[in-house]
């Protein structure tokens, strides 16, 4: 059995609840605690507290709006019950008709860390620069400095990646690190191909 | 068939393929953007339609196509790099390029993952829009000493030392001085060298001391000779009846 939701309590944490509550609702990006803690004038953990309260309040299957933990910080969204509803109703401009060249150069942003985009090309094989342009344009890369030995302008992943994949930080990524098995079969692949080759 | 006039479809470029060289080699079109494979494509199809192997277009093809290739290459990787793989040893080649390949499909997994991630978050909506942040305040500059700033404009307003020109200043001195030097050293020597006469002396100071055997030479009080283009220059004294035209001649010969 739930317990009914107790909408006016004169408990303070209950009471920074609500302030937390209320800046989440106006906020279009989510908000890390420190800045949440500096709006509401108070003490950081009591606002982890106050968040741990909210988390339990608006969870799935138990409010339409659900409090996440994501990009570094934390935010409101519609709970997955209503995505059909949502869906008709808006769009995914973000992240609609991503293509592979796209993923791969998100990807390749994502784990090289800021990079520049013949860094990228270098990995790609192939020119990037109008996907990469492309990511700018969807808010999903934004330039970060310039690289200092070419002068190249350097790419990384904006919070609204993060934000868009569902992940808490970049550190989230999996770990792609099964290289050295991959260069040795492909280096194995390519000496059979020489060896076939008459001398 | 011509190789030349293969007709090529691509998505950076329409039409023959000797104007997609043209204009790849007046860099109108970036050769990073070209599928080669595609050319290739259109150039087996267009073999086998006609049936038969015509080796001399199949020669060409592959020319072009290999320059295409490397230009291609070129304008995708950076310059430093090449230069690296350029000293790398076939052992070695191999080696980076299996490293590069290993990169690629790493990456792919990265892109895999992440198209996985986003069709697992499809069911997830959430407000998107610039973030209407208060702007914050301004942070405040720590209490200072007006003292300070009265001591930094006096700074400014000090007259700044005067430039010192000395450095620009060539003092000639006059070319009478060497004449008389020249004078004195012929009235005891029938024959000196410039050169050591000159010894110790600014660059300044040689060129007025060289005037000044120009104007001995003028007045015929002496004769200069030199051997070969900066060689030692020889000043003699001038014989009492000396022989005016080989005074000249090695005068002449001198100046030239």
């Amino acid at each position: 059995m739930e317990r009914p939701l107790r909408l006016i309590s004169s408990n303070p944490v209950d009471r920074l609840a609500r302030t937390i509550e209320a800046l989440l609702v106006v906020a279009t990006t989510p908000l890390p605690v420190e800045e949440l803690a500096e709006a509401a004038d108070d003490a950081t953990e009591r606002v982890e507290t106050a968040l741990g309260l909210l988390a339990d309040r608006f969870r799935e299957g138990r409010s339409g709006i659900v409090l996440e933990q994501v990009a570094g910080g934390y935010a409101f969204r519609a709970s997955r019950e209503a995505a059909a509803a949502c869906g008709r109703l808006f769009e995914r401009p973000v992240e609609r008709g991503l293509s592979q060249a796209a993923l791969e150069t998100l990807a390749a942003v994502a784990y090289l860390g800021p990079c520049t985009r013949p860094e990228i090309a270098r990995v790609r094989g192939v020119g990037v620069d109008g996907v990469v342009a492309g990511l700018v344009e969807r808010g999903l890369v934004a330039e970060a400095g310039r690289d200092e030995a070419a002068g190249a302008v350097r790419y990384r992943t904006t919070p609204l990646f993060e934000r868009v994949f569902g992940l808490e930080s970049l550190s989230e990524l999996p770990r792609l690190d099964n290289l050295g098995a991959d260069a040795e079969e492909i280096r194995g692949r390519l000496e059979a191909v020489a060896a076939q080759r008459p001398a | 068939m011509s190789v030349r006039e293969l007709e090529l479809d691509l998505d950076a470029f329409e039409g023959p393929f000797d104007l997609l060289l043209t204009l790849v080699l007046k860099a109108e079109l970036e050769p990073g953007e070209i599928d080669v494979a595609a050319i290739v494509v259109a150039f087996v199809e267009r073999l086998q339609a006609r049936g038969e192997l015509d080796l001399d277009a199949c020669g060409e093809f592959l020319v072009l196509v290999a320059s295409l290739l490397e230009l291609k290459a070129r304008a995708l990787f950076p310059d430093e790099e090449e230069l690296d793989l350029g000293d790398l040893g076939p052992e070695e080649a191999a080696e980076e390029l299996a490293r590069r390949l290993a990169e690629y499909r790493r990456l792919k997994e990265g892109a895999l993952w992440l198209a996985e991630r986003l069709e697992a978050h499809a069911d997830r909506y959430f407000r998107i829009g610039p973030s209407p942040l208060a702007p914050r305040p301004e942070r405040r500059l720590a209490k200072q000493d007006p003292g300070q700033l009265a001591c930094a404009l006096r700074a400014l307003a000090a007259e700044p030392p005067a430039v010192s020109l000395t450095h620009m200043e060539l003092r000639f001195p006059p070319v009478s001085q060497f004449l008389e030097r020249f004078r004195a050293l012929l009235r005891r020597r029938s024959r000196f060298d410039f050169e050591a006469s000159v010894d110790g002396l600014s660059r300044v100071e040689t060129a007025v001391a060289f005037l000044a055997l120009l104007e001995l030479v003028r007045s015929r009080e002496a004769t200069v000779t030199q051997a070969a283009p900066f060689a030692v220059i020889h000043v003699d004294r001038a014989q009492e009846n000396a022989d005016l035209d080989g005074r000249e001649t090695s005068w002449s010969a001198r100046s030239a």
